[in-house]
């Protein structure tokens, strides 16, 4: 590891081992969190995600490796400050309002006096519940209370924040707004370790992207390395015709390395421009007409899946 | 007909799996009855309560003893004549009860009763006509306890009758003697003869001689605990459902702990600065503090209303009310602590604040109760803290009285307070 990344990181994850009886939840997680950056934790169900944020809050305590929040170990009172923590729960108390529930996680980080009456102030205005700041919390809706809970653990205006899927349930228009918060927080310099269910949300959101499976970190990158790293430069192309297609043409398509399949042909594509414009020759020389054809990027899905032998979802 | 059926068997399964509910629909009501069993019959009529009596006789005579060893015979009555022996001093001599000493213990609450028996009682525990007036047998009682000094009066009519005829047919004699103008000595002769006959004991198989019924012994009833009060038990009341009830709003209150943890909320917050042992330090003040307005208010209700006299022993109720509170607030943690879920603190919780109440006199008074309930009653939080509560509104006595139950109330604060923490780590860090 560089001495200036180092220096720069917000959080430094080393080795992290954790059991659970017989079952080994981590197997030597290495992370490293750069202030200003997003970090996406993705991975099936039981992959380890929560364990590393729990580990990282301080409400698992890990069998070896180190954890390190700006220097500080996640127990320490200079971690906590720096550290903040949105569960994929609401944890929130449903009979305070929301002001109520700010005073009390701002009050427990240490805020007080004017320092937290502003901060109150400033986090109600910034999730939009100003106006709905002495009502009941369980009164909100669910995007409302999902803001509210983002609120509760960057109150106190962490250093680093965990944030475990923190859309889930959302409908699309408070999903933007969660986004948007996302992005302030990234741009005021806040590290932010996000771990998500939704590729879209990774690809779009983390700078860079760790998948995690069995415990272990088995990829990490930029997603544009992970997809050249794991499936190649290729492009997906996908052209349907309107009539099957003739043994000549199929022929000639297989020497390029394409699958046909009735009316179908799928194949990889390196050069899209080039490619499609030759094989839209031969289609039009055979006389056989195209009614579809679709050009797809490789996802974070298709990583994932080449990977783990898994969906995300499932 | 079969959705019916259904819907019961649904609900049949749930029971099943719901502790709670089996507990509060099964165990507890058949606990309560055992206890209420025990407190009213004691399994038998014989196994009742016994009435404790401090008997001070200051006559001495053959006749007040035969009087006193008529008391002791009295299966309703558990006479005591000197105060037991302190520990440390040699039991040899335990000294007999004066009149002060027999006021002083029932004050304490000791004993509900206590019977002086004046000079001049064994040669004339009563007089038939006009003349001079017999000596009265003074009953010194607690008006919290309205039927021992009842039972007592029936019971001192009933032994001067048995335990003393010869006293009362010498007392006729005379009278005879008197207003007839004189017996001959063949006349008083036989009258001694048989005045002996009635003083030995029955032959075996004979039928013991009549009870009389009547009052002819004059006695004479001072209550001198809650003689001034203007009604006996509502002070009683007021700590005895005072107390439950804390422990009722402590246990449920306590039960916030398990919402958050159950919401991950007490995960979010021990990620904060706040460990776990400042969360339950900050919720047993408040819980305490919620105590402590609570039994506030009961006994100013009872001030305003039932006339408890609470601005004369403000600093009594207040060592009382605190201790009380703690007490109560440590107990509610401790539960919340031990309990998996809220439905399991609900269960819990019931069974053990019911049982306590009941047998720490709660619902019906202590000192009430067959003795051996007394003492199981002091397992209790409710018993220290009523018994604590009469000391200061009954007796009236002072604050350093209550002493041994205020340590009694914040050592057992301190050991649930130690027992709730050490549950408290199955949330910390895993």
């Amino acid at each position: 590891m560089p001495p200036a990344l180092e220096r720069t990181s917000a959080l430094s994850i080393r080795d992290l081992s954790k059991s659970f009886g017989d079952r080994r939840a981590l197997d030597g997680v290495s992370l490293e969190l750069a202030a200003g950056e997003v970090l996406g934790l993705l991975g099936p169900n039981g992959a380890g995600k929560t364990t590393v944020v729990r580990s990282v809050a301080g409400r698992a305590e890990p069998d070896g490796g180190r954890v390190s929040i700006l220097g500080f170990s996640p127990s320490d009172d200079g971690a906590r400050s720096a550290r903040g923590w949105v569960p994929q729960e609401i944890a929130l108390y449903p009979l305070l309002s929301p002001r109520e529930n700010l005073w009390t996680f701002g009050r427990y980080q240490g805020l007080a006096g004017a320092a937290l009456q502003t901060a109150i102030h400033d986090s109600l205005s910034w999730i939009g519940l100003s106006d709905r700041a002495n009502d009941k919390t369980d009164r909100l809706s669910g995007g409302m209370k999902r803001r509210l809970n983002i609120a509760a653990g960057t109150i106190h205006g962490p250093r680093v924040l965990l944030l475990d899927e923190p859309t889930v349930g959302v409908d699309p228009q408070s999903r933007e707004r969660i986004y948007g918060m996302i992005g302030e927080l990234k741009s005021r310099g806040v590290g932010l370790l996000y771990t998500t269910h939704y590729m879209e949300e990774a690809e779009r959101l983390c700078d860079r992207i760790a998948i995690i499976d069995h415990g272990k970190i088995i990829a990490e990158g930029t997603k544009d390395e992970l997809v050249r790293r794991t499936l190649g430069a290729g492009q997906a192309l996908v052209i349907d015709a309107a009539a099957p297609i003739p043994p000549a043409l199929k022929a000639e398509l297989e020497t390029r390395k394409a699958r046909v399949e009735g009316e179908r042909v799928l194949l990889t594509v390196t050069q899209p421009a080039e490619e499609i414009r030759r094989i839209l020759e031969s289609f039009h020389a055979h006389r056989v007409a195209v009614r579809d054809l679709t050009l797809k990027s490789p996802t974070l899905e298709q990583v994932f899946l080449q990977l783990t032998g898994r969906e995300l979802r499932e | 007909m079969s959705a019916i059926l259904a819907v019961a068997k649904n609900r049949l399964f749930n029971l099943r799996r719901d502790r709670a509910a089996f507990v509060l629909a099964f165990v507890l009501p058949v606990a309560f009855f055992s206890i209420f069993a025990g407190i009213f019959s004691g399994s038998s009529r014989a196994a009742t309560r016994r009435i404790v009596v401090l008997v001070v006789d200051e006559d001495g005579t053959e006749g007040s003893g035969r009087f006193v060893e008529g008391l002791k015979r009295e299966t309703g009555l558990d006479v005591k004549t000197a105060a037991p022996a302190e520990k440390g001093q040699p039991a040899a001599a335990p000294a007999p009860f004066t009149a002060a000493s027999a006021e002083a213990a029932v004050r304490r609450g000791d004993a509900p009763v206590a019977v002086i028996v004046p000079k001049g009682f064994g040669a004339r525990p009563i007089a038939f006509g006009p003349g001079a007036e017999p000596p009265k047998v003074s009953v010194l009682a607690d008006s919290a306890d309205p039927i021992a000094p009842q039972v007592l009066g029936g019971l001192i009519q009933k032994v001067v009758m048995t335990a003393m005829p010869q006293s009362m047919a010498r007392a006729g004699m005379d009278e005879v003697d008197k207003w007839s103008g004189g017996l001959t000595p063949e006349q008083k002769a036989r009258m001694e003869e048989a005045l002996r006959s009635i003083g030995a004991p029955s032959p075996p198989g004979q039928p013991a001689p009549p009870e009389t019924a009547g009052g002819l012994v004059r006695v004479e009833t001072r209550d001198v605990v809650g003689e001034t009060k203007s009604n006996p038990t509502v002070a009683f009341y007021a700590a005895g459902f005072g107390v439950m009830f804390l422990l009722f709003s402590a246990a449920g209150a306590g039960g916030a702990l398990i919402e958050e943890a159950e919401s991950g909320t007490l995960d979010r917050i021990l990620a904060t600065k706040v460990d776990m042992t400042r969360l339950l330090l900050g919720k047993l003040v408040y819980l305490a503090g919620v105590g402590v307005v609570q039994l506030t208010l009961m006994f100013v209700w009872g001030a305003l209303v039932f006339g408890i006299d609470l601005a004369g022993h403000w600093q009594g109720f207040l060592i009382m009310t605190l201790a009380t509170a703690i007490a109560s607030s440590t107990f509610g943690l401790m539960l919340a602590s031990i309990s998996r879920s809220r439905m399991q603190l609900v269960a819990i919780s019931n069974l053990a604040i019911l049982l306590m109440s009941a047998l720490g006199g709660s619902m019906y008074p202590r000192f009430l109760m067959p003795e051996k309930m007394q003492k199981f009653g002091l397992l209790t939080l409710n018993a220290w803290a009523i018994d604590g509560f009469q000391k200061i509104f009954w007796r009236d006595e002072p604050v350093r009285a209550v002493l041994p139950q205020v340590a009694v109330l914040i050592a057992v604060g301190v050991v649930f307070f130690l027992i709730a923490r050490k549950m408290a780590e199955r949330w910390e860090a895993a």
